[in-house]
C-alpha cells in the first residue's frame, strides 16, 4: 500500500546500491527529480533500464551511479546525441559501462512479460539484423501452433520502477494522462514502485485518455510538483525544449557537466531544483 | 542560377519530394527529423487525410507545429486517441496496418539495409555511438514499405555497413522472406541528389531520379559502392514556390 513519503526518504528506502532500476516516461514524465535524488544520495552499480535514456540516465551515467544500462534508443531527440552516454561507451568515463541493448517493440514485449508473470515476451522482430549477435537476450523460438521462427526476448523485472505522474489521490491511487509509454507495464513488472506526483488531489477528474492505477501496486508516493522538468506533464507545464538544447552544450565536455551537477544537483536541494 | 527559379536548400527538397509520396488515406509510421517534417508538411499539401502514427502513442495526429521530440504534447494534444507503447507496437506496426514507415539513417548500403547503432570496427569499442533502433527495426521489419531520407556521401551511402540496425534486402533477393520480414521493405531512399529504388529483379538501390541541377558523376562520386543508374533516369519535379513557402513555414515552428 502506497506510503506518501518525502522524494528522499522514498530513494532512501527503495533504492538500494545495485538495485535494477527502470525509470520510465517517454518523452512525457520523465521523473527527473527522483534521478537528480538518486545522484545526490550517491548510489551505485546500478542496472538503469529505460527505453529512452534520455537526459535522465545522460545525467546518471556521468555522474558515475550506472554499471549497466538496458535501452532501446539512446540520444537526445531532435538535438543529437547523449554527451555522456557516449563518453561512458566510447572511452569509459567517469567508468566503463555495459550496455544490453534491443528495439523499442523488443522492449515493449520485455515489460508486458515482466507485467504479466511471464518470464519472456515474443515478438516479430530483431530477424536479419545484427542486434541478435550482440545480445545473449534476443532468441529464436518454434510456435508450438503454427511452427513459425519468431523472436523471444526475456521479461524485465525491476527491483523498482520510477515513473511520474500527474495526480495520486489521498489514498495513493495514481492518475496520469497524455502520453503514458510503457508506465503501466513497468509498474506491474516491478517489486518496488516508487510514484512522485505533481499534485495529490481529493477527487480523481476525468481527463483525456486517463489510466489509474491503484494503491496496491504502488509503494512510494512522493509529492514533486515539476519534478518532470524538463520533460513534461500535461496539463501542468510543457516540454522546455531550450533546457534540453542546453544539455548538448553542458554535456559536451566533463569539465562543464561536473560543473552543473555541483551546481544544480549536489550542491542544492531538491525542492530549488527548477529555479 | 536560372532567372526566376526558385531557390532550395538540401533539406527543403529532400523534405518535399519525401512529402510527394506519401498518398492521402495513408497510414504512416513517422520517425523524429526530416521524416516528421515530411509527413506533416504532406498533409499540409496534398494529404489531409494522411494517418499519422509516431511510437509514443500518438494516433491520427495532426501537429500544427514540428516537435522536437517523437513525444512532444504538440502529437498528443492533437491525436485522435494516444496509446500505450506495447499497442503501438502490437496492435498497429507487428500486424501489419501501417502502409508506410518513414526513416532516417546514419549509413545505408546498396540493400538499403541501414545503420543507426555505431560507427568503427568494433561494437564494443565504437568510434562514435549513435543512438540504438527505437522503433526502426520493426517498422523496417512490418510496413508494407519503407522510405528512407538520408544525404548521399561517401560516409552514408557505403559498400558495408558498420552494423544493420533495421534490415533492408539483406543480401538480396530471399533475404526478407528467409528472416520472415513480413512487410515489403524499402521502396524508396530520398537524398539530397534525387530518388534511388530497388531494382524489381536484383533489389540493388538503383538511381531512378536526379534532383534538378544535379549531374549523374555526382550522385556517382557519392556513392561508397559501385551506383546503378536506371536507363529511364528521370528529373524530379522543381519545388514550387508555394510548396516551399509551406515548409519554411512550418520549419518555423520548431523550437529548434
Amino acid at each position: 500500500m502506497a506510503e506518501i513519503l518525502s522524494l528522499a526518504d522514498a530513494v532512501e528506502s527503495h533504492v538500494r546500491d545495485g538495485s535494477t532500476v527502470a525509470m520510465e516516461g517517454f518523452t512525457h514524465l520523465i521523473p527527473h527529480a527522483a534521478g537528480h535524488e538518486i545522484i545526490r544520495q550517491g548510489r551505485r552499480n546500478l542496472h538503469v533500464i529505460r527505453m529512452t535514456p534520455d537526459m535522465i540516465y545522460d545525467q546518471m551515467i556521468g555522474a558515475g551511479c550506472v554499471a549497466k544500462l538496458t535501452f532501446s534508443w539512446g540520444g537526445n531527440p531532435g538535438v543529437g546525441s547523449l554527451q555522456r552516454f557516449r563518453d561512458a561507451v566510447e572511452n569509459g568515463w567517469p567508468h566503463k559501462i555495459e550496455i544490453e541493448e534491443h528495439s523499442h517493440a523488443g522492449m515493449a514485449a520485455r515489460y508486458v512479460a515482466g507485467a504479466s508473470g511471464l518470464p519472456f515476451g515474443v515478438l516479430r522482430g530483431y530477424a536479419g539484423t545484427d542486434l541478435v549477435e550482440q545480445s545473449s537476450s534476443i532468441k529464436t523460438i518454434n510456435c508450438p501452433f503454427t511452427g513459425e521462427d519468431l523472436t523471444a526476448v526475456p521479461a524485465i523485472n525491476p527491483d523498482v520502477t520510477i515513473i511520474h505522474a500527474q495526480q495520486s489521490d489521498k489514498l495513493g491511487n495514481i492518475m496520469m494522462w497524455g502520453i503514458t509509454g510503457v508506465a503501466k507495464e513497468a509498474v506491474f513488472a516491478a517489486k518496488k514502485v516508487i510514484v512522485t506526483v505533481e499534485e495529490i488531489v481529493d477527487r480523481f477528474s476525468p481527463k483525456f485518455n486517463s489510466i489509474i492505477i491503484p494503491n496496491t501496486q504502488i509503494n512510494a508516493i512522493a509529492l514533486e510538483p515539476k519534478g518532470a522538468w524538463p520533460s513534461y506533464a500535461s496539463g501542468y507545464y510543457e516540454r522546455d525544449n531550450s533546457a534540453y538544447i542546453a544539455w548538448d552544450e553542458i554535456a559536451k565536455d566533463r569539465e562543464s557537466f561536473l560543473k552543473w551537477l555541483e551546481l544544480k544537483v549536489m550542491s542544492i536541494k531538491n525542492s530549488d531544483r527548477n529555479k | 542560377m536560372v532567372a526566376g527559379r526558385p531557390e532550395w536548400s538540401d533539406e527543403e527538397i529532400m523534405t518535399i519530394t519525401a512529402a510527394k509520396i506519401l498518398k492521402d488515406k495513408d497510414t504512416c509510421f513517422v520517425g523524429i527529423g526530416i521524416p516528421s517534417t515530411a509527413a506533416i508538411l504532406a498533409k499540409a499539401m496534398h494529404a489531409p487525410n494522411l494517418f499519422l502514427i509516431y511510437e509514443s502513442g500518438t494516433v491520427n495526429t495532426n501537429p500544427q507545429k514540428l516537435p522536437l521530440s517523437i513525444g512532444d504534447g504538440e502529437l498528443a494534444n492533437h491525436a485522435l486517441t494516444v496509446v500505450g507503447m506495447p499497442e503501438i507496437f502490437n496492435y498497429w506496426l507487428q500486424s501489419g496496418r501501417i502502409d508506410v514507415g518513414f526513416l532516417g539513417a546514419a549509413q545505408i548500403d546498396r540493400f538499403a539495409n541501414i545503420n543507426t547503432t555505431f560507427i568503427g570496427q568494433s561494437y564494443d569499442s565504437p568510434k562514435v555511438r549513435l543512438p540504438g533502433a527505437g522503433g526502426a527495426t520493426e517498422i523496417a521489419a512490418s510496413c508494407k514499405e519503407v522510405a528512407i531520407i538520408i544525404r548521399q556521401t561517401t560516409r552514408t551511402f557505403v559498400e558495408h555497413v558498420d552494423f544493420i540496425t533495421s534490415m533492408g534486402f539483406g543480401s538480396g533477393p530471399g533475404s526478407r522472406e528467409k528472416n520472415r520480414l513480413r512487410g515489403g521493405g524499402p521502396s524508396r531512399v530520398i537524398t539530397d541528389l534525387g530518388i534511388l529504388e530497388p531494382d524489381p529483379e536484383t533489389l540493388e538501390l538503383t538511381m531512378t531520379y536526379l534532383h534538378p541541377g544535379v549531374e549523374v558523376s555526382q550522385a556517382i562520386e557519392n556513392t561508397g559502392w559501385k551506383l546503378k543508374v536506371s536507363p529511364n533516369l528521370k528529373t524530379t519535379k522543381a519545388p514550387e514556390q508555394s510548396e516551399l513557402d509551406k515548409v519554411r513555414a512550418l520549419v518555423s515552428t520548431s523550437d529548434k
